[in-house]
Order: C-alpha cells, then sequence, then structure tokens
C-alpha cells in the first residue's frame, strides 16, 4: 500500500528527537498562549510564528502545527473554565463547558474534550493522508482558469463565515487583495505601492499584518473592555468520566468527528463553522434537547471532537491545491511562504517528505496534547489567575522582540503598531479582518493567474466559464452570493452569530 | 439627509478612499491590455471595484438604511498607549538597547490598564528583562544590542 509507505515516510521525518522536540515544544508553548482568556489559535500563531523562522522547514511546521493544536486545546480550557471563548471555535464550548464547571463537573468536560479532539485528530489524520494524493493529482490539471475561479470561490466562502454586512465583509476580502499587491510585481519587477520605502519593496510583512491586526489589536480592544472574569478557583478533582459520560459522549464524538472533517475541507469552513453545525446537529437529535446549555457533555463532546476534525482537514485544500480554507491556514500558508515553500500540489512531489512528516507530526501533536495537558492542567489553571494587567505587557513585548527577529529590522516593529491601528479601525467599524488576511495571502497569486489565464485566451475572459471545472466553482461561488443576499438566509446567519 | 448608519457610512468612506488611492497610484503603472496585463491593470479593476462597494455602503447608510445604528465608541487611552508602547521600543532597540526599551515598552503599555501602580508595572519589568536575556539572548542567541550603544562601545 502506499498509504503506509507514505506514512513511514512520515514517521521517519517526524520522529527524529529533534523534530519530536520541536513538536513538543509548540504544543506547549501553543497551549501556555492559547490558553490565555481571549487569545485564540489565530493570535497564537501570530505572536508565535517568528520563533519557528530559524528551524529549518520541516521543523518549523512541525513545530507551527504544534502551536496550532496546542492553542486550540488551550482555548476549550479557557472556554471550560472561565467562559470567556479564545475564538469563534470554542464560543460553543462555553455553553455546556462552563456549566459543567460550575457543576464541578470541569475536570470531566477538559477529559472529554482532550478525548474526542484527540479521537477526531487520528480520523482526520486518516482523512487527510487518504485525499492528500488523489486531490493533488487533480489539482495538476487546473489551468490558470480553474485556480483563478478556485480562488473566487474560496474567498466568497470565506464571506459565510464574516459575522454581519456583506458588502463589508466583500469589500475587506478586495482591500487585503490589494494589500497584497505592495511590493514587487514580479512579471514586469515595477514596484507598486511601495512609496519609495525600501522595506516594502518586498510587500508588507505577513507578520507585521498579522500580529498587528489580531495580537495587537486584540489586546488594545481587551484593555477597552475593563472586564471582571470570575475563574473557578476550586480545585479540579476527577478528571476520570463515568460510565454514563462515556456512553452519552461516545456518539457525540463520532458524529462530531464525522461533521468536522467534512466540513474541514469546505473553504470558508474550518473549526467555526464546524463546531457550531456539530452542536445543532445533537441539539437536534436528543431526546431532551432542554438539557443542552445546562451542562450536557455531548454538548461540549461534539463541537470539540468537530472543531479539532476540520482543523485537521482544513489542511486538505492547502496542500494539495495551495487555498487556504480559513484564517488560520493562511497563517500556516504564509509561514510556509516565509521558508520558501509556495502550498500547493507540487509540495507533495517535490517535498514529500516534508509533507508527509507534517501530516504524522499532527497526529503526533495530537498524542503529545493527550498526555501532556490533562496531568498538566492544573499548571494552566493556575496561569489562569495571573492578572491581564501583567499579561499583556509581556505578550507584546514577545511581539516585538518576535517582529524584529524575523528580518533585524524596526521597520517592521512601526508597521506592525501600525497595522494594529488599521485592525482597531476595522474592529470600531464592524469589519471583520479574516476575509482580509485571505486575500492578503491569496493576492498574488489570483494576479498571477488571472493573468497567465488571460494571456493564454488572449485577452478573452470567457475561458473562466467555458472550461467546466472553472465554470462550476464560479457558480458555486456565485450561488453562495445570493444565497447570502437573500433575506431568509441572513436572518439565519444572524441568528447563528448571536448565539455567540 | 441624516446618517442612519454611522458604522456603515465610516466604512464606505473608508473603502472609498482606499479604492481611489489604488486607483490614483495604479495609473501611474503600466495598464496594458486585457491580454496582455500590465502591473497596474488588476490593482486598478481592484480599486475600482473596493470605491464601488465603499460608495454603495455610503449610499445605503444615508438613504435606504432602516432603524438607526449607534456609532463607534472610541476609548483613546489605551489605543494611544499600546500602539505607542510598541513604536518607541521599535525606535529605540537600536540606539539604547533592549535593557531601556523594554522597560519602556513595559511601563507605558502598563499605563493603559486601569489599574496601573508604578511598582507593579516596574516589577514586571525587572523580571520581563530578565526571561529575555535567559530565553532569548544566552538560549537562542538573539542578535540584538543589549545595551545602550554609548555604553557599549567600550566594553
Amino acid at each position: 500500500m502506499e498509504l503506509f509507505a507514505n506514512l513511514a515516510l512520515g514517521f521517519q521525518t517526524a520522529v527524529t528527537p529533534m523534530n519530536l522536540l520541536y513538536c513538543l515544544v509548540g504544543a506547549l508553548v501553543g497551549t501556555l498562549i492559547g490558553v490565555l482568556p481571549g487569545i485564540g489559535p489565530v493570535q497564537t500563531i501570530a505572536i508565535l510564528m517568528p520563533t519557528t523562522f530559524s528551524l529549518p522547514p520541516v521543523s518549523a511546521l512541525i513545530m507551527l502545527s504544534g502551536i496550532y493544536y496546542g492553542a486550540q486545546y488551550g482555548g476549550s480550557t479557557t472556554s471550560i473554565l472561565v467562559n470567556v471563548p479564545g475564538e469563534a471555535s470554542s464560543v460553543v464550548t462555553c455553553l455546556d463547558g462552563y456549566q459543567m464547571a460550575l457543576q464541578g463537573r470541569a475536570g470531566a468536560a477538559l477529559t472529554i474534550s482532550a478525548l474526542g479532539s484527540f479521537f477526531a485528530g487520528c480520523f482526520a489524520t486518516v482523512v487527510l493522508a487518504v485525499l492528500a494524493v488523489p486531490l493533488s493529482e487533480l489539482a495538476f490539471k487546473f489551468g490558470p482558469a480553474e485556480y483563478f475561479s478556485l480562488m473566487v470561490f474560496g474567498l466568497i466562502g470565506s464571506i459565510v463565515l464574516a459575522s454581519g454586512s456583506m458588502i463589508k465583509a466583500v469589500g475587506m476580502i478586495v482591500l487585503g487583495l490589494l494589500l497584497g499587491m505592495i511590493g514587487t510585481d514580479v512579471t514586469s519587477g515595477v514596484q507598486r505601492f511601495a512609496f519609495g520605502i525600501p522595506e516594502l519593496a518586498d510587500g508588507i510583512g505577513f507578520v507585521s499584518l498579522a500580529m498587528g491586526l489580531f495580537g495587537i489589536c486584540d489586546i488594545i480592544n481587551s484593555l477597552e473592555k475593563k472586564e471582571n472574569r470570575e475563574i473557578l478557583k476550586d480545585k479540579l478533582t476527577g478528571l476520570w468520566l463515568s460510565k454514563a459520560d462515556l456512553k452519552a459522549s461516545a456518539p457525540a464524538v463520532l458524529r462530531g468527528t464525522l461533521c468536522g472533517s467534512l466540513l474541514g475541507i469546505l473553504p470558508g469552513g474550518g473549526a467555526i463553522l464546524s463546531s457550531f453545525t456539530a452542536y445543532m446537529i445533537e441539539k437536534k437529535i436528543s431526546h431532551n434537547p432542554e438539557s443542552f446549555g445546562k451542562g450536557n457533555i455531548r454538548g461540549v463532546a461534539a463541537p470539540e471532537s468537530a472543531n479539532n476534525a476540520a482543523a485537521q482537514t482544513s489542511f486538505v485544500p492547502l496542500l494539495t491545491l495551495g487555498i487556504p480554507p480559513n484564517v488560520v491556514l493562511a497563517m500556516m500558508a504564509g509561514a510556509m511562504m516565509i521558508h520558501g515553500i509556495q502550498p500547493g500540489p507540487r509540495v507533495i512531489s517535490s517535498n514529500p517528505e516534508l509533507f508527509w512528516g507534517v501530516i504524522v507530526s499532527m497526529w503526533l501533536g495530537n498524542v503529545i496534547l493527550v498526555l501532556l495537558n490533562l496531568p498538566l492542567v492544573g499548571i494552566w489553571v493556575r496561569l489562569l489567575s495571573v492578572p491581564f494587567r501583567l499579561l499583556y505587557p509581556a505578550i507584546l513585548l514577545f511581539c516585538c522582540i518576535g517582529l524584529y527577529s524575523v528580518n533585524n529590522n524596526t521597520f517592521d516593529i512601526g508597521l506592525t503598531a501600525f497595522c494594529g491601528l488599521l485592525g482597531y479601525v476595522f474592529h470600531k467599524l464592524e469589519c471583520e479582518p479574516a476575509p482580509l488576511i485571505l486575500g492578503f495571502i491569496l493576492g498574488p497569486m489570483m494576479e498571477e493567474n488571472l493573468r497567465r489565464g488571460m494571456l493564454l485566451s488572449r485577452g478573452d475572459p470567457s475561458v473562466f466559464f467555458t472550461r467546466p471545472l472553472s465554470l462550476a466553482f464560479l457558480l458555486v461561488a456565485a450561488a453562495m452570493l445570493v444565497m447570502l443576499a437573500l433575506p431568509a438566509i441572513r436572518r439565519g446567519r444572524a441568528e447563528a452569530f448571536k448565539e455567540e | 439627509m441624516r446618517i442612519r448608519h454611522p458604522k456603515d457610512f465610516l466604512t464606505g468612506l473608508m473603502f472609498l478612499l482606499f479604492g481611489a488611492a489604488a486607483i490614483f497610484f495604479a495609473a501611474d503603472y503600466t495598464i496594458g491590455s486585457a491580454a496582455k496585463m500590465g502591473p497596474g491593470y488588476f490593482p486598478f479593476a481592484l480599486g475600482a471595484l473596493l470605491a464601488a462597494l465603499g460608495v454603495t455602503l455610503l449610499l445605503r447608510s444615508v438613504f435606504w438604511a432602516k432603524g438607526s445604528q449607534a456609532g463607534p465608541v472610541l476609548h483613546l487611552k489605551p489605543l494611544v498607549l499600546v500602539l505607542s508602547s510598541v513604536v518607541l521600543f521599535g525606535l529605540l532597540l537600536r540606539p539604547l538597547g533592549l535593557l531601556v526599551s523594554t522597560t519602556l515598552l513595559v511601563v507605558v503599555s502598563s499605563l493603559a490598564s486601569h489599574e496601573f501602580r508604578w511598582k507593579v508595572a516596574l516589577l514586571n519589568a525587572a523580571v520581563l528583562i530578565v526571561v529575555v536575556l535567559v530565553v532569548f539572548v544566552y538560549c537562542l542567541d538573539f542578535q540584538v544590542p543589549v545595551w545602550p550603544v554609548f555604553m557599549a562601545v567600550r566594553a
């Protein structure tokens, strides 16, 4: 079986003492930062990205995946114990998780969230490994027209997740695409929108943009709120699940995993959509839906499994088609590009050890999380009681030092502050930054494929509509736009976001 | 004429400004033709799209919007203090070194908290300096000036 040979190659790459160490450190540090209230995977990756830049590409990606899973797990811990979700995907976990914690069952909630995530992670890793080869072979048949349309589809898909006005979300995408244009044009060598600033010749640094929009901006927003958090100071007792708990949650974990694996692959899908959907499904099929929101263990098990499964399978479009389906994966794509790897179908053939190494390390990351986080949960809880006024200067400091270390220049630090200001304005105007980041990552690729496609068709735009696959992508994108514009669906979407 | 949705109105204005700027600068680069796009083609088109979206938002917020919406509420203190602490760090790192710039970053950004206390902020700075020195300078061998330039010359 080719699959086993591939996975064996992956194990060879990932299971070296150094890489295991990086995976471990990534998972630990990821949890450490992710457990802080108000900080989710996106912020964590933005803050920690520079620490991986000095490593060789494989180790860096392994560490980043570790950070990603760690942060996600850390986020669930905060949701359950403090009722402050680090990011949208753990919002649902708050509903029943915090209630369980109030009833003194925080241990059970944490355990099921870890075990469910682990099971989901294992399953989704297999899905990823099975789908990767055929999908990347399909991608080789893509011409520039198909790529362009696929990116349009992906970008429109990201709007589904942005709350609020559709026009604003489209505008943010376009703004992101424009920001991606800054720097030297690859085809002509002309410097665009650089205004004679030498540091902008290579474009806006991805780290600066991400850190400004997510890290720094979120710190400012939390400072505005002056919120007082209630932390459950009770000792965590009894991490073990009772037999009844296990029996109730096992099918929920299974359903959540399937739901997450499926939704994770779709552009615009990923952790948020899947955890919401999984929760809805559980509530719908339950015999007593009233018990949800009052500490039903299935309300923790299903979304937690779903978001981890989706986190894993959302690597499929990135690694096979080169299209990041959501913001977190856009961060991974940005990090890969900084290491000189263009995500896409070529990765699997040109860097097989990297590709399979990363896949295997994702699974290893899940193992490490179960082994580490459950025993260490006491430490994470104690970390939660460190007051925010001591934490945020430290986060700012690590951001600044990390930024300086990327290029050894201080311009990036100033640029990040500017992006933080921009993020603040966006936040005040209720414009979500996530579509902007996706646009920023996809901008240069989109332009290149548009140019190439039009060059091949000698300026005839009908090429995008006559090639069947390209047409299909565009039609689905158009259908999504129409659906979002329909009043009935708009209302439903507003309600879904209100539940946050 | 009354602006019913100030947030939408301002967003529209922002999109319009960014779009207009993109069009203005992209017009300087070669536009080319559809078959042979120059460096200005795609940015020009995006700028036009963004400006159009901005105009739509502007019109909608004034003429078509129903009900009214609260305008954005700004708290300038955390914004200004956090951003200036970051900018200060960037400006002072090279000339004054890690110790001085870290202390300033921590103290200035701590001022943004409503629970600010000098003793706590200075203690926090001291602890963080030790952490940074041990982790970044000695363990990760991070290339950064530690002491101010005028003191390091002698060493």
